[in-house]
């Protein structure tokens, strides 16, 4: 187990050195011009930069909390309504006809739209998360209350549990893998919709924001550098947060195999 | 005394392809603390009759009575075990799970916790309170379930093949304790099996039911004395004569 974890991060390292070098050749070899190709000390350099003068916490401060915003209330609502369609046959069919037109929606389709409605700002962006969170989220819940065991539903009432009890120990922990893969999914939706999002809706601050501004000063050094931010700041909530949310729960429980890190 | 009276029951599946009638006419009394086995082939209705007595279904002819009220619904006098190990709670330790039904009757913390370690040791699983089921063999999955079905103290045990998954080692043992099991609780057990010698290890009576429509084709008495020896002439006999009423080779 462990020697495979080092061998895994090995693996990526040597695999990001291949890319780096690779960049490195192409934007020294000058077959673009060198403004809009930095070379990695430049990235590096400009990264530093916004660490020294503190606006990359900002930016990523911002970035954070409209995704957390976003996908707390989209887990507020999507949870219990597909919950609820699990349970009611009457809320299935009025819901799960939404949710597949809604959802194959791309939610940077919605852009101009949470624009003109909520105007510029933090409330389109995290408006823009709900919508990109808020479809798996449904989806994952409903399938995982329709696929709890009914062998777990019948031992609970055998045993003396009422619908409530049962919905709270049976249903709820019964579908906590689905609403854990709707969180991840969500996450990875919402993570593209609000960095999309504040590209065009965000003002002064974000990591979206960031990119697009740079392109007025052709900062393309800043440009890399937010992206790389942006991607391992993903990886990273994705191995902390919902790794250890699975940890403690679903794998703890033998529900899941342990995916490999 | 009369514990449970199955009074000319039948019951019909609203199958896809018409109406199937799964058990006709069935009449079988169990005595209190009696250890009553159902025999029959797969499929001969064994399943629909233990529901029908647990409450999961309604006969659709007939009525069920248990201590002499008539069973409308599942209720906590009942306590039952399935075949499938998956019935346990993957989310709950062994000992939470033993647990379940106390904590659903309203019992204080402190009381939960003795019993379930009580019902623990009773399976013999008191090392493994803490494991969660996915940690356990099936073996001791089927003994958490036993725990678990005995720990909120229902007057019936009813047992639908929980060591038919099992191999036949873990089966013999699993066979041996819920012998003991029951001599030390004293509950009515209805079992349900397909397996004629486990059925003559365990019962008092051993009721053999025929397919197609299920109906009571014979109603054995077991009087050997326990612990019983599967080789013994006595023993092979009455796994002969229970064979001879399902129709050959059993
Ligand atoms: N849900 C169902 N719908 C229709 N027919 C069923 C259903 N469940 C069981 N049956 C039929 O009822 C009969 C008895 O089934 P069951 O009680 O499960 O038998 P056993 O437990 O003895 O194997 C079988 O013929 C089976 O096909
Ligand atoms: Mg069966």
């Amino acid at each position: 187990m462990r020697r495979s974890g080092v061998r895994t991060v090995v693996g990526a390292l040597v695999a990001f050195g291949v890319v780096a070098l690779g960049w490195e050749v192409f934007a020294r070899s000058g077959s673009l011009p060198p403004a809009i190709t930095p070379p990695v000390e430049a990235i590096a350099a400009a990264l530093a930069r916004m660490i020294g003068d503190g606006t990359l916490f900002v930016h990523v401060g911002y970035t954070l909390g409209r995704i957390a915003a976003g996908l707390g209330l989209a887990a507020l609502a999507g949870v219990p309504l597909g919950m609820l369609m699990g349970r009611f046959r009457p809320v299935e069919r009025f819901v799960l006809p939404l949710v597949s037109v809604l959802s194959p929606i791309p939610s940077l389709a919605w852009v101009p739209l949470f624009i003109l409605w909520f105007g510029l700002g933090n409330t389109a962006s995290v408006a823009l998360v709900f919508y990109a969170a808020l479809f798996p989220l449904i989806l994952n819940t409903w399938t995982g209350v329709c696929s709890v065991n009914r062998l777990w539903i019948r031992a609970a009432e055998s045993m003396g549990a009422r619908s409530g009890a049962i919905f709270r120990h049976v249903v709820l922990p019964g579908a906590l893998p689905f609403v854990i893969a709707g969180l991840r999914q969500a996450f990875a939706r919402g993570w593209i919709a609000v960095v999309g999002g504040e590209m065009i809706a965000a003002t002064r601050w974000g990591l979206g924001w960031v990119i697009f501004d740079s392109k007025e000063f052709l900062n393309t050094d800043v440009m890399l550098g937010s992206l790389a931010v942006i991607g391992l700041l993903g990886l990273g909530v994705e191995r902390l947060v919902f790794a250890a949310l699975e940890r403690r729960t679903v794998e703890r429980w033998g529900l899941v195999r342990r995916t490999s890190a | 005394m009369r514990h449970i009276e199955i009074a000319k029951v039948g019951y019909e599946y609203a199958g896809t392809a018409g109406p199937v009638t799964a058990l006709r006419e069935v009449t079988v009394d169990v005595a209190t603390s009696e250890f009553l086995c159902l025999v029959g082939r797969s499929g001969c209705g064994k399943t629909t009759l233990l529901n029908l007595v647990a409450g999961f279904l309604s006969p659709t002819r007939g009525e069920i009575r248990i201590s002499g009220r008539i069973v409308t619904g599942h209720g906590l006098d009942r306590g039952v075990v399935f075949q499938d190990f998956a019935q346990l709670f993957p989310w709950r330790t062994a000992q939470r799970n033993v647990e379940f039904g106390l904590e659903m009757r309203g019992a204080g913390a402190a009381e939960r916790t003795e019993t379930a370690r009580r019902f623990l040791r009773l399976v013999d699983l008191e090392r493994f309170a803490g494991a969660y089921p996915h940690e356990l063999s099936g073996g001791m999955q089927q003994r958490v379930a036993i725990a678990r079905a005995l720990a909120y103290n229902p007057a019936v045990l009813l047992m639908d093949e929980p060591f038919a998954a099992l191999d036949a080692l873990t089966r013999d043992e699993m066979q041996r304790l819920l012998v003991d099991v029951w001599a030390e609780t004293r509950k009515t057990v209805l079992y349900v099996t397909h397996n004629v010698a486990e059925a003559v290890y365990l019962a008092d009576r051993v009721i053999v039911l025929s397919p197609h429509p299920g109906t009571v084709v014979a109603d054995v008495r077991v009087a050997l004395p326990r612990p019983r020896d599967p080789l013994s002439l006595a023993f092979l006999e009455y796994q002969r004569t229970i064979v001879g009423h399902l129709g050959g080779r059993g």
